[in-house]
């Protein structure tokens, strides 16, 4: 495939291996829920549709060894650190080739330093004690935690917090706060702030409102290096917005409300700023993902044979 | 030596042994030295492996388990049993799953250390035998400290298995003497099941954990001397998975009454999946179905004469042991 070259615009703030990153995860999650509307796919998933330029932004601030844990929302993290959507597809159908032979499927994937679990909040305790590991053996490399707003309900979250606190360890916590947990929105799940939260265990916070990826790293660089700097844990909270439904036909907001989010969507956002190159790299990636739903469907069912 | 310090001791080994081993728990560290001083001393010669931590047992258990995942070695002490309640999610949903739900065998060298029972005092959420919550989930072997079985051997075994793994103490063996077995009785122990017999063929077999052989080893005395019932008491290392049915296969197949004895209380027991097992392979030889032994179903009191009537001691043993034989 030919590619064009690569472009910096000011006003997408993007190069082209990021949007095409950002236009992949989108396809991906699109095409999941178009498999399961026709009935291919077994279970269940959580798709990141509108939260794709977190981990994308994200990946470039970490180092390949770095710990990163993702949770049930989860896709687009490892397709930002893996670029595996084939592994990924292969892993929540079931098929050869799957990234951990089809057992833990979308919430349960482990591979090279990620590692990803279906519990609310459970990731983050396990993460300070991959920080205590590296603070130790090798100083500099930290352990990535994404939890969403709705994890805030755990009090795992407060345990490790206070952990990471006072024992100064390199953890990074990324907070998507999408403003809804599964249906419930955060006015009506999270009494205070996430920033008061983080400042009760003397933990920095930053909070991040914006999907420009550029301006996203050019704000953590710096945050970032004194986690690793400084072995001591950053609370960052991007306000984000959840486009599809919790997990499959389960969206109990309005059809204008969710329009009003699709409004503030980087998707239109990029769209609007440089259409041509835009709508190419998106045909591009649908074709991509087309290609390897394709090619994975065909595949013989996956076979787990080292328990 | 008392159990305890046999226990302490294993830890100092192992943290000398292996210099990725971390021992977590709530107050842990010197001086105090944990509520029970099993890890006494252990911080003052391994200051940055030896952690005291917040009163948060799911915390540290994921910190256990961020720890193994990682390739080191993780202790905890849980200071009650009962408080491994809140440890339950890291021990179900993430430690042990994550042996194999990530669809390839993943390494995870960790023990929860769990001092449990009564028989103090202590009351309701600070006495029970939680052995019977833990059984049956996979991926997470049960070990029980008994006076047989050395501690470093014990964990040396529980780390190679590479599965998260709870160890249970009786809290009352702390202070009890390690391997004592008076005459007639005689004592071996090979593999992971010590055995105590009477010379001749046994009447019935025992089986009773770490915490309750010596009080089952009170009552197969009396049973000797007023009864002239001989018992052969089996104790094993390992709970679950229980496969000790080969060490257990010629006394059962001479005595064909079988006892499991255990300090929980009624319902769901450890001695129920034993019993399964056992009737399993031997249902057509048995005298009758195996017969449980347990404390009564209800809450651990507090005061000292409630708390003797609900627990599981000699007498129990004793009386449940010479009506089922006696009639």
């Amino acid at each position: 495939m030919t590619r064009p070259a690569t472009i910096e615009t000011a006003e997408l703030g993007l190069d082209e291996a990021d949007l095409s990153l950002m236009l992949t995860i989108r396809a991906f999650e699109l095409k999941l829920l178009d498999l399961y509307g026709k009935g291919l796919l077994n279970g269940t998933t959580h798709t990141c549709l509108g939260q794709e330029y977190i981990p994308v932004a994200m990946e470039a601030l970490l180092d390949p060894r770095d710990r990163v844990f993702s949770n049930h929302r989860g896709h687009g993290h490892y397709l930002a650190r893996f670029r595996d959507p084939a592994g990924l597809l292969a892993e929540i159908m079931g098929r050869e080739g799957a990234v951990c032979n089809g057992v833990g499927g979308s919430q349960h994937i482990h591979r090279d330093g990620f590692l990803s679990t279906g519990v609310q909040g459970e990731s983050l305790p396990v993460g300070v004690g991959v920080a205590l590991h590296l603070k130790r053996t090798d100083p500099g490399r930290l352990a990535c935690v994404y939890i969403g707003d709705g994890t805030f309900g755990e009090g795992a979250v407060y345990e490790a917090f206070n952990i990471a606190s006072l024992w100064r360890l390199p953890l990074l916590v990324v907070v998507e706060n999408n403003g809804i947990a599964q249906s419930t929105p955060t006015s009506r799940h999270l009494a205070g702030s996430i920033a008061g939260r983080a400042a009760a265990f003397g933990i920095r916070h930053r909070l991040i409102e914006t999907s420009d990826v550029a301006e996203i790293r050019r704000t953590l660089e710096p945050l970032v290096s004194r986690v690793r700097s400084h072995a001591t844990p950053l609370v960052v909270e991007f306000v984000t917005r959840r486009l599809g439904p919790h997990s499959k036909g389960d969206d109990t907001r309005s059809a204008e409300a969710v329009r009003d989010l699709r409004e503030q969507d980087w998707y239109e956002r990029c769209a609007a700023a440089d259409p041509d190159r835009f709508h190419l790299l998106d045909a591009q990636a649908r074709a991509h993902v087309d290609a390897i739903a394709a090619e994975v469907m065909a595949r013989p069912p996956s076979r787990w044979e080292t328990r | 030596m008392r159990v305890g310090e046999n226990l302490n001791t294993a830890l100092a080994a192992l943290l000398a042994r292996e210099p990725n081993l971390y021992v977590l728990g709530e107050d842990v560290v010197d001086p105090y030295g944990g509520a029970f001083k099993i890890t006494r001393g252990l911080s003052t010669s391994f200051p940055d492996r030896v952690l005291s931590t917040p009163i948060s047992e799911n915390a540290i258990t994921g910190v256990a388990a961020g720890l193994a995942l990682s390739g080191d070695l993780a202790i905890v002490e849980i200071m009650f049993g009962d408080f491994a309640a809140l440890a339950f999610d890291q021990l179900l949903n993430f430690a042990s799953k994550s042996v194999s739900m990530y669809g390839s065998r993943l390494p995870m060298r960790m023990v929860v250390r769990c001092p449990v029972g009564g028989g103090r005092g202590y009351g309701p959420t600070h006495s029970q035998a939680l052995q019977k919550h833990f059984v049956g989930i996979p991926g997470l072997a049960l070990y029980e400290m008994s006076p047989f079985h050395d501690n470093l051997a014990v964990f040396e075994e529980m780390f190679a298995r590479a599965q998260p793994c709870v160890f249970f103490e009786d809290k009352v063996l702390y202070t009890r003497r390690m391997g004592a077995v008076e005459p007639p009785f005689s004592l071996t122990v090979s593999g992971g099941v010590a055995r105590v017999f009477l010379d001749g063929s046994p009447d019935c077999v025992v089986i009773a954990p770490g915490g309750t052989a010596h009080r089952a080893m009170a009552a197969m005395r009396s049973l000797l001397v007023e009864e002239e019932i001989g018992c052969t008491l089996v104790v094993p290392s390992r709970l679950y998975p229980f496969d000790e049915l080969d060490a257990l296969e010629a006394d059962v197949r001479t005595a064909r009454h079988v006892f499991v004895v255990e300090e929980s209380t009624a319902g769901g027991t450890w001695g129920a999946e034993v019993a399964h097992l056992l009737h399993q392979r031997h249902w057509g030889r048995l005298a009758r179905p195996v017969t449980l032994i347990h404390s009564a179903d209800g809450v651990v009191p507090t005061a000292a004469h409630l708390e003797r009537a609900a627990l599981v001691n000699e007498t129990t043993i004793h009386s449940v042991i010479r009506e089922t034989l006696r009639g």
